[in-house]
């Protein structure tokens, strides 16, 4: 089964490498460019995992975060935070609001590629169980 | 017969008002006191009125018509208008045991013995003719009742002969006096006794002179207002009873008034009754009004009694002087004549006795105790008992006093009319008058400032009004008058330095009080106040800010011996009383005589107080100095007191300064906290905002650099791939490394522009090339979107001083951020530049989407750009128009926008077509 990976950047071109990157490595990739976006393909698209930006027009990456996570059917989707914003309070809240992952831009594409890995097979794990 | 008569009823009336002292007395001693009361102490005031009043006025008013008021008009307007002045000495006396006037200068300035001898010396001098007046009026009234019926033969039997009658006179009222005046020692006690029988005499004389009104102007002549129409009948007469101004000298008017102002405080008896026999100082404001109001009722009758005189003895045939005592005996009214008689002799005695009082107290206490005190009398172990020798020395003062009286009528042979000689005196009083007024209200009057002052006018009184009076005596004035001595015309006493249009009295009041004045002013402030000076002048010119008779300051410093001091106690006060004010001082001070042998500074401060009230302040302050071991301060040691307690004051006005410093600190401290604290905001705001810029930078300068390092590793990771999609990731790579480079050059350039580091070159630039060179550089960016540019330049337009290159920034950044948002294809952008009053502006507009009203206020902030809330951010690094603010805020212009959503933007900037103030330097940046 084909893993669903959602790219969420309003940056055209980093887009385009995360869109080269996802799918070379077999995923099913859709984008959104803005928070409303992100959360209609959340709700139509289904992502396993979620690349989400924090910079975004309209709502942002931790708004985002914070309704996926407070939504009980979406439990499941593994989010990580990829953003410029790399402070520690950042990178603290993006965890503490339910992140599975932040990874600080610029991001090593092979790091990335292991986490969005780590958090899909955490998530098998979650899959197996009846419900 | 009725001779003997005249003598019975005099004794009698003398034996009434012992009666009245004695009675007076008892109640005292018992505490029921019967002169307590504004009446008593207005009536007492009345001794103002004496013989001259009584005989005088209506020989004046003969002479003069209403000439005679001012002397009682003067005594109105101080009790009406200056009874704060009375109340004010009033104040003083008691708190400072007062017991004369010639005590209260001394003690005003310093406890001058000397100062008090010369006031003494002065009032003798001055009030002796007005003793003599006394002696000639009781006299002459003597004579003519003596010689009863007989009406003309007054005059001549006075002057001189075996039966001298004044003589006479002169050694009754000796006696009267002494029996009366010297009864108690402690001067500073009421004479209740005296106040309730001089109360008494106001009273007779005011109703015998009543009577005789009454009689002449109803029994003589049927009603005053036949009286009136008769003398209205005789022009000379007419002329008396108007007020016409051709008669009516007002400079002597005035003169006179204010002489008698003077009198009425500084007579020696007025100062007795008025100042020292105060019971109530309450009574001073309700006598403001009695007393006046005595004066009138005493006045009422003068002028009809003295136009029935002229009326009825034409020709001067009578003395006016005794028209009140002739006119009833021309009406052959008998009683009537020896009541008026028994009328004078009350005013006169009162007089007399008041004023002798007053004066021998001054003599003993001020003129010969000091002496006695110097030549070592009080020490000298055989004389015990110096209570009676004091007495003994008034009681012989009185008795020279009133026979010096004696001498002077003798030696101007009772020519001088009554009044005249009365203002002598008057003038001799009125000298006190600069240094007792300026004593209770200036503090910088000084001792020498008053001897000088008292001396100088003195000498004048006396060369310009006392000395001539002697030189006039039976008839025409000698060449001494007339000539001036030794033929110097401006030496004449009566025309003094060629001053000739006034009369004698008004010149030397003019003079005496002149030099007296500006001696004692300029005198005073020549120098410095001594420390007892000051000590006093504060005393006396703030006695209502005293309350009480507290000590300010001790000047006794060191002890007595108790002995010394309670013996010397005991020879002036007896040992009965000293052993009584010894035990109530120490009952107050619950102090143990057992156990004390040596007198404090406070006690002995006691001591000179109570001797005070007998023997007068500066003289109590020389018969103290004797027992005290320890000398009084010396000037010296005052000083260094005074030092010390200015060092003190120094020392707190230090810490006071200090404190006040500290306070100041303090609040200088809290404001620097409050600053520190704002600053510290501050700090941490731009911290908060540095590190939000650098967050924000960060974040900016990571896009591109994502974006750059995402596909180099693409790129290393699949070396086998397609070359379409490798030319489109290494374009990528090499469009965000240009976005890189752009946004550090202008994160740099804003910094150099915001701290004032960019180098400005400015040159005249003609802005229409300036365009063209822009349109040049961002033809691409029209070309690629198909934008349509125009261009309008107002014709004419001078070049401006700017830094071409800056300016050349702005206007690119403006043109490219409007290829930005203009549509493609159907886009336009305008370029315009015109006048607008001394500046150029310009402008850029697009026909994009417009900016809303609050992106307008954000989009001149760093790193926010219009659009961020649509999709597809337009490139751009957010950071050109805070660049293209500040550059154009450099040259003293204006970068803002204009523009509404849908209806595109207009960007406008505005230069100065004159070269600003701010070019060539970095001033007005930020």
């Amino acid at each position: 089964m084909t893993h669903k990976v959602l790219i969420v950047d309003d940056e055209p071109n980093i887009v385009i490498s995360l869109e080269f990157l996802m799918d070379q490595a077999g995923y099913a990739v859709a984008v959104a460019r803005s928070g409303e976006e992100a959360l209609a393909q959340i709700r139509t698209f289904q992502p396993d995992v979620v690349l989400l930006d924090v910079m975004l027009p309209g709502i942002n990456g931790f708004d985002i975060l914070q309704r996926v996570r407070q939504n009980a059917t979406w439990q499941q989707i593994a989010i990580i935070m990829l953003t410029a914003k790399g402070r520690d309070v950042e990178v603290a809240k993006g965890l503490a609001l339910g992140a599975n992952a932040y990874v600080t831009k610029p991001f090593s594409t092979r790091d990335l590629l292991a986490e969005v890995r780590r958090c899909l097979n955490t998530g098998q794990n979650h899959d197996a169980r009846p419900g | 017969m009725f001779a003997g008569a005249i003598i019975l009823v005099s004794l009698a009336y003398i034996g009434v008002l012992f009666a009245i002292a004695r009675f007076g007395d008892k109640r005292a001693d018992r505490g029921q006191s019967i002169i307590a009361s504004p009446y008593v102490y207005a009536l007492s005031m009345g001794v103002y009125c004496t013989a001259w009043t009584y005989y005088g006025s209506v020989g004046r008013a003969a002479a003069t018509g209403v000439g005679f008021l001012p002397i009682y008009l003067g005594p109105t307007l101080m009790a009406v208008l200056g009874w704060f002045v009375l109340r004010k000495m009033v104040r003083i006396s008691k708190t400072n045991r007062i017991t004369t006037i010639a005590d209260f200068v001394a003690s005003r300035y310093g406890k001058s013995t000397l100062l008090g001898s010369l006031v003494t010396l002065i009032a003798v001098i001055g009030i002796v003719p007005y003793i003599a007046l006394q002696l000639d009026a009781v006299s002459s009234s003597f004579t003519l009742l003596w010689n009863y019926p007989d009406i003309t033969s007054a005059r001549s039997a006075g002057s001189a002969g075996v039966l001298d009658t004044a003589f006479y006179v002169s050694l009754a009222m000796v006696l009267f006096a002494i029996l009366f005046g010297t009864r108690h020692l402690d001067v500073t006690e009421h004479h209740e006794g005296l106040v309730a029988a001089i109360s008494f005499e106001s009273i007779i004389k005011l109703a015998a002179f009543t009577l005789v009104g009454v009689y002449v102007a109803f029994g003589l002549f049927n009603g005053a207002d036949l009286l009136y129409e008769q003398a209205a009948a005789r022009p000379d007469l007419a002329r008396l009873f108007t007020f016409n101004p051709t008669t009516i000298e007002f400079g002597e008017w005035t003169t006179l008034t204010l002489l008698s102002m003077m009198a009425i405080l500084f007579l020696p008896r007025q100062f007795q009754m008025s100042v020292l026999e105060n019971m109530d100082e309450r009574h001073v404001a309700k006598a403001s009004w009695l007393f006046p109001l005595y004066l009138f009722a005493i006045n009422l009758f003068v002028l009809p009694i003295a136009l029935a005189g002229l009326l009825l003895f034409p020709d001067g045939a009578v003395d006016a002087d005794m028209f009140v005592l002739a006119l009833p005996m021309h009406g052959q009214q008998q009683v009537l004549a020896l009541i008026v008689f028994i009328g004078g002799l009350s005013a006169a005695t009162s007089m007399v006795i008041v004023d002798t009082v007053a004066l021998s107290t001054m003599v003993s206490n001020d003129l010969l105790m000091p002496l006695l005190l110097r030549a070592g009398l009080v020490r000298s172990p055989e004389r015990r008992d110096v209570g009676g020798l004091l007495l003994a020395i008034r009681r012989i003062a009185i008795a020279a006093i009133i026979l010096l009286g004696y001498l002077y009528f003798r030696l101007t042979g009772g020519s001088a009319p009554l009044v005249s000689i009365g203002l002598i005196s008057f003038a001799a009083v009125a000298q006190f008058a600069p240094a007792v007024l300026g004593g209770i209200y200036w503090k910088g009057g000084t001792r020498a400032g008053a001897l000088a002052g008292l001396i100088a006018g003195f000498l004048t009184w006396g060369y310009t009004l006392s000395l001539p009076s002697l030189h006039v005596i039976g008839g025409a004035p000698d060449s001494f008058v007339v000539d001036g001595p030794w033929g110097i015309g401006w030496l004449r006493p009566y025309a003094l330095f060629g001053l000739t249009d006034l009369d004698p009295i008004t010149h030397a009041l003019f003079w005496s009080l002149l030099v007296n004045t500006l001696l004692y002013v300029v005198v005073s402030l020549l120098r410095q106040p001594s420390a007892i000076e000051h000590s006093q002048a504060s005393r006396f010119v703030d006695a209502f800010q005293h309350t009480g008779a507290g000590e300010p300051l001790l000047f006794w410093r060191g002890a007595a011996p108790l002995d010394d001091l309670r013996s010397l106690l005991e020879r002036f006060l007896g040992a009965a009383r000293t052993e009584r004010l010894l035990s109530t001082y120490a009952r107050q001070r619950g102090v143990d005589w057992q156990t004390l042998t040596i007198a404090d500074a406070d006690l002995v401060q006691y001591a000179e107080n109570q001797l005070a009230g007998v023997i007068g302040t500066a003289s109590a302050r020389v018969a103290t100095a004797s027992v005290v071991q320890e000398d009084p301060l010396t000037m010296d040691e005052m000083l260094r007191l005074l030092d010390e307690t200015s060092q003190v004051l120094a020392y707190s006005q230090q810490l006071e300064e200090r404190t006040h410093q500290l306070e100041q600190k303090s609040l200088q401290l809290e404001a620097a906290s409050a600053e520190l604290r704002a600053a510290n905001e501050r700090l941490q705001e731009l911290d908060r905002l540095k590190d939000d810029f650098i967050s924000t930078v960060t974040h900016e300068l990571r896009t591109p650099l994502t974006s750059i390092r995402a596909f180099s590793e693409i790129l290393y990771d699949n070396p086998d791939l397609d070359a379409a999609r490798r030319t489109n990731f290494l374009e990528i790579i090499l469009k965000e490394s240009e976005r890189l480079t752009r946004l550090i050059n202008q994160v740099l350039d804003l910094a150099k522009l915001e701290s004032g580091a960019a180098e400005w070159h400015t040159t005249a630039v003609h802005i229409g090339e300036l365009i063209d060179d822009a349109l040049v550089a961002t033809s691409g960016l029209f070309a690629e979107k198909n934008i349509q540019v125009t261009v309008a330049v107002g014709a004419g337009l001078p070049a401006v001083w700017v830094d071409r290159d800056r300016v050349m920034q702005v206007l690119i950044n403006l043109l490219s951020n409007a290829s930005k948002f203009a549509p493609a294809d159907v886009g336009a952008v305008q370029i315009r530049a015109h006048h607008a009053g001394g500046w150029l502006q310009m402008a850029v507009i697009d026909n994009g989407p417009g900016i809303s009203p609050d992106e307008q206020a954000v989009i001149f902030q760093k790193f926010r750009q219009a659009g961020d809330q649509r999709q597809g951010k337009p490139k751009g690094t957010g950071l050109g128009l805070p660049i293209s603010a500040q550059i154009i805020g450099h040259f003293g212009g204006r970068l803002w926008v204009e523009s509404e959503v849908g209806a595109g933007a207009t960007f406008l900037f505005t230069l100065p077509l004159e070269p600003a103030r701010s070019v060539g330097s970095d001033e007005g940046m930020g």
